[in-house]
């Protein structure tokens, strides 16, 4: 066991960490460090979302008149198809997990490294193959299909590079299921002596959750891609009533997967919000065994909500009934979630650093994605608004508003561990500000625009819908700006930013307490012992103000 | 109407060059207006747990935060507020529910006295037929006050039938037949979206409806060719391509009698039974080997790409119009 860090760690300096400990190319390109396959990631993910973004800027831009004046009709929907299938497949499904989970679920709990390392680098290497299959699909000439690849429109009529594109997600797919597969296990077989399941770290749970719903949802996806190819390419009849198919089959297998993969994408933006609000408000998060459950309350819920998305399509008026109860039920732990988020808060010594106001610009914009979730769960309401900017707004509440807005913490929090340095912080706290305005201003006008009845996926649209449009481009040319600022300042502070230490923030856990800044090879000097609960905060008061404060509750 | 839709409409915005920017959508059918109840009660469901989320949060980030030598207080949690904040949820989430569920079945359950109108959806148009034979592309035209049933299918890929002003949508498949209705209250002009993706002039898959007076709309019908009605073509496609040869009243046919069979439950030779519908009328047209009915021989060729989508539901309206078992509704 070492000793307290904090007063350790100058004797040291300066000393190896995984970063100096090798600078070859060949290092990093076969490493089967976690950290660094972490890194890996973040500059894979950020190129996509950069792309992602690019295919986004062309959107509104076109969308900022009401005639399709830009771009063809043809560019339009490959430019929203790309858009999805980029943001999705290739940013933020390996998001937090392939970048903030891989370097530090194994620091949380005390661990080496994954459990399986050369696994976690064939995950890497496998998600940039599917990667760069898709994207030499859309520099050949892109796809139409929208993300959702609906029958038989994709498997029969589109005349785009759907097959190439279906190849690239297909092999993105078994990248996910690896990930998941390695963390499972890891967080199985490698905790540290004394770190039991319920002293994990909420980050840790919601990861845990997160890789049972990828093992068990993505070969789905797998599956059901396959039938679509075998159908393109071999007339198969599958989806095609035309072929003796049946086009909604494809819907229910698609949405097996898709609709789980929602929760794939917000469930480790959960687990980073648990850590951030403990960090800057010093206290132990509220209801800690209800926010671990609710994880996987949501994970199991998760996989049976899918005909949610499939009350027009034709399903019997019944399952339609099944479909619409279970998906207010699913909505009920994300709530659970946002209540002991906010109860954490009280009587806490709450700091607003840069990665905290991503965490409130978060709990504000997934409130209002989770609550207009239930726009779309209500049967009656859902056969107005299904297919309208209505949905587009929602799910960009939860996924741009929950998930990249937690990745964005998660990274201010972590960039000095990961990295050794400090980043300007009044410009983190500008470009949270900014972040904000722009994305509710790009994202609030398009719930009128839905319910107004402007359908989604229209690369023209009446006159009548021209102002709230013109709205939301200006907004996401401000939410652009957000982006960028970052991208920025977080690569300036790499060369130019002071020194971090070993636990800026003060923050309870293992990465902080234990784990030198940025962390060795093998994460530890010596492999640490856990006494405590997460979030051990109450361990630092004085003794005497401790009980004081205690009878206080 | 809502009282609160029309404070919207007041709310009318001045855009150069594109006339008004309405916030709200017009209401003119007689689901709109319930549609639109469940909207505002959700509106303020929303409002209120997002104020009282950015009240606690900013409340509590400013009440309490971070000064020297005040420390955090250390609290567990509470199992009362834990069953506080799961109950009220679930218990408002159920009266959504609920109340969702009850719209929702008045938008599936068709007024047994509706006006069919057939519609045929293909990339990129909608094409319509009264059931007095005048036939439309992309418009609607129809009467005020009167429920008006949809029955539509596809020519090649998924659309979905959108008039926003009525508050109703619905998937138009193919190789299947999907119903809406709706009940027209205001006379207007409306638009009409196709609302799913459909490929390349997905969104110039649009169109406008019509609703009219009774009398205009007598007016418009009139001042319109009619052509035959669907029950006339079907009765001649019936006779042109020999269906009669086999179903027939004579006994000893090869096929069934189809009169008086619509809405009926028909025994099967694999045993169980088929809803003599639209749906099992067009299959047993096109692949009539695969429900053949109780006492007949697999004897019937395939129809298959010998008659279109139109035909198809010609051929459906007249074997409808031979009279259906009393007391059989359309299910919806």
């Amino acid at each position: 066991m070492t000793a307290p860090s904090a007063s350790a760690a100058p004797s040291f300096a300066p000393r190896d960490n995984y970063l100096t400990a090798d600078y070859s190319w060949r290092s990093w390109l076969l490493t089967v460090d976690h950290k660094r396959i972490g890194i890996l990631y973040l500059l894979s993910v950020t190129g996509f979302f950069f792309l992602g973004g690019l295919f986004a800027v062309l959107l509104r831009l076109e969308l900022a008149t009401p005639q399709g004046d830009l771009v063809q009709a043809e560019t339009y929907n490959k430019l929203f198809t790309m858009h999805g299938l980029v943001m999705i497949f290739f940013f933020l499904v390996p998001s937090i997990p392939g970048v903030l989970g891989n370097f530090f679920v194994p620091i949380m709990i005390g661990a080496k490294d994954m459990a399986f390392p050369r696994l976690n680098l064939l995950s890497w290497y496998v998600y940039m193959i599917g990667g760069l299959v898709s994207f030499l699909a859309i520099i050949t000439g892109g796809v139409d299909t929208g993300w959702t690849f609906y029958a038989p429109y994709s498997s029969t009529y589109a005349n785009s590079n759907v097959a190439l594109t279906a190849v690239g997600v297909f092999i993105t797919g078994f990248s996910s299921i690896l990930t998941g597969l390695n963390i499972i296990v890891t967080v199985h077989k490698m905790r540290a002596p004394g770190m039991t399941w319920f002293r994990m770290p909420l980050f840790v749970w919601a990861h845990y959750a997160t890789s049972v719903i990828m093992i068990l949802g993505t070969p789905v996806l797998a599956i059901t891609i396959l039938l679509l190819a075998l159908e393109r390419l071999f007339h198969i009849g599958i989806f095609d009533p035309k072929l003796g198919g049946d086009p909604v089959l494809f819907q229910h297998l698609f949405w097996f997967y898709s609709h789980p993969a929602v929760y794939i994408m917000i469930l480790p933006a959960m687990g980073v919000i648990s850590e951030l609000v403990a960090a800057f408000s010093r206290k132990r998060i509220f209801g800690y065994s209800f926010v671990a459950f609710s994880s996987l309350a949501i994970a199991v819920l998760g996989f049976l909500v899918w005909g949610h998305h499939m009350f027009l399509s034709g399903q019997s008026v019944y399952a339609g009934v099944v479909f619409s109860v279970l998906s207010f039920l699913v909505a009920i732990p994300s709530a659970v979630k946002v209540f002991n988020w906010s109860a954490t808060l009280y009587k806490g010594s709450v700091q607003l650093s840069t990665p905290m106001m991503y965490v409130i610009g978060f709990l504000g914009l997934f409130t209002i994605g989770g609550l207009t979730g239930l726009f779309l769960a209500c049967l009656g309401l859902d056969v107005h608004v299904h297919d309208t900017y209505f949905v587009v707004a929602h799910f960009h509440y939860i996924m741009v508003g929950g998930a990249v807005m937690a990745f964005l913490g998660g990274l201010h929090y972590w960039w000095p561990k990961m990295f050794g340095k400090m980043y300007p912080e009044a410009l983190g706290k500008f470009s949270a500000v900014v972040v904000f305005i722009g994305f509710n201003l790009t994202f609030f006008p398009q719930f009128l625009l839905g319910y107004l009845g402007m359908p989604r996926r229209y690369h023209a649209y009446p006159e009548e819908f021209g102002v709230l449009n013109v709205l939301s481009s200006a907004g996401a040319s401000i939410l652009g700006i957000g982006y960028l600022l970052p991208m920025a300042y977080l690569l300036w502070s790499l060369r130019y930013g002071p020194e971090a230490e070993q636990n800026p923030w003060g923050a309870k856990g293992l990465e902080w307490e234990k784990a030198p800044t940025p962390p060795p090879t093998f994460n530890f000097d010596a492999t640490p012992i856990v006494t405590q609960e997460a979030y051990a905060y109450a361990d630092d008061l004085p003794p005497e103000e401790s009980r004081t404060q205690a009878r206080l509750v | 109407m809502n009282p609160l839709s029309g404070i919207f409409a007041l709310a009318v915005q001045t855009y150069p060059g594109s006339g008004t920017a309405p916030l709200f959508p017009p209401s003119a059918s007689t689901i709109s207006g319930e549609v639109d109840a469940l909207y505002w009660f959700l509106i303020g469901v929303s409002v209120f747990f997002s104020a009282l989320i950015c009240a606690l949060v900013i409340g509590f980030s400013v009440r309490f935060r971070r000064r020297p030598g005040v420390h955090a207080t250390p609290i567990e949690g509470s199992l009362p507020l834990e069953l506080l904040w799961t109950i009220v949820p679930l218990g408002i989430a159920m009266v959504i529910f609920i109340w969702g569920a009850k719209v929702y079945f008045r938008t599936v359950k068709v007024p047994s006295n509706a006006m069919q109108i057939e519609v045929t959806g293909k990339q990129w148009m909608w094409k319509v037929q009264h059931p007095t034979g005048q036939r439309e592309i992309n418009d609607l035209h129809v009467p005020v006050g009167v429920p008006i049933k949809l029955r539509m299918i596809s020519e090649d890929v998924i659309h979905s039938y959108f008039i926003p002003a009525f508050r109703i949508k619905r998937d138009v498949v193919p190789g299947r037949y999907s119903t809406a209705w709706f009940e027209a209250t205001e006379p207007g002009e409306y638009h009409l979206f196709c609302a799913e993706y459909c490929g390349t002039k997905h969104s110039q898959m649009i169109g406008r409806v019509y609703a009219l007076d009774p009398v205009d709309y007598q007016r418009w019908l009139s001042g319109t060719v009619a052509g035959e009605t669907p029950k006339q073509a079907g009765e001649k496609l019936f006779a042109s391509l020999r269906c009669d040869t086999c179903h027939n009243t004579q006994s000893g046919a090869r096929g069934p009698d189809l009169a008086g069979l619509w809405g009926s439950e028909v025994a099967l030779r694999s045993g169980g039974t088929v809803r003599f519908d639209a749906d099992y009328v067009r299959e047993s047209i096109l692949n009539p080997a695969a429900k053949i009915v109780k006492g007949y021989e697999p004897l019937m060729p395939s129809y298959s790409g010998q008659v279109s989508e139109e035909q198809l539901l010609a051929l459906i309206a007249h074997l409808e119009s031979l009279s259906a078992p009393q007391g059989a509704k359309d299910r919806p």
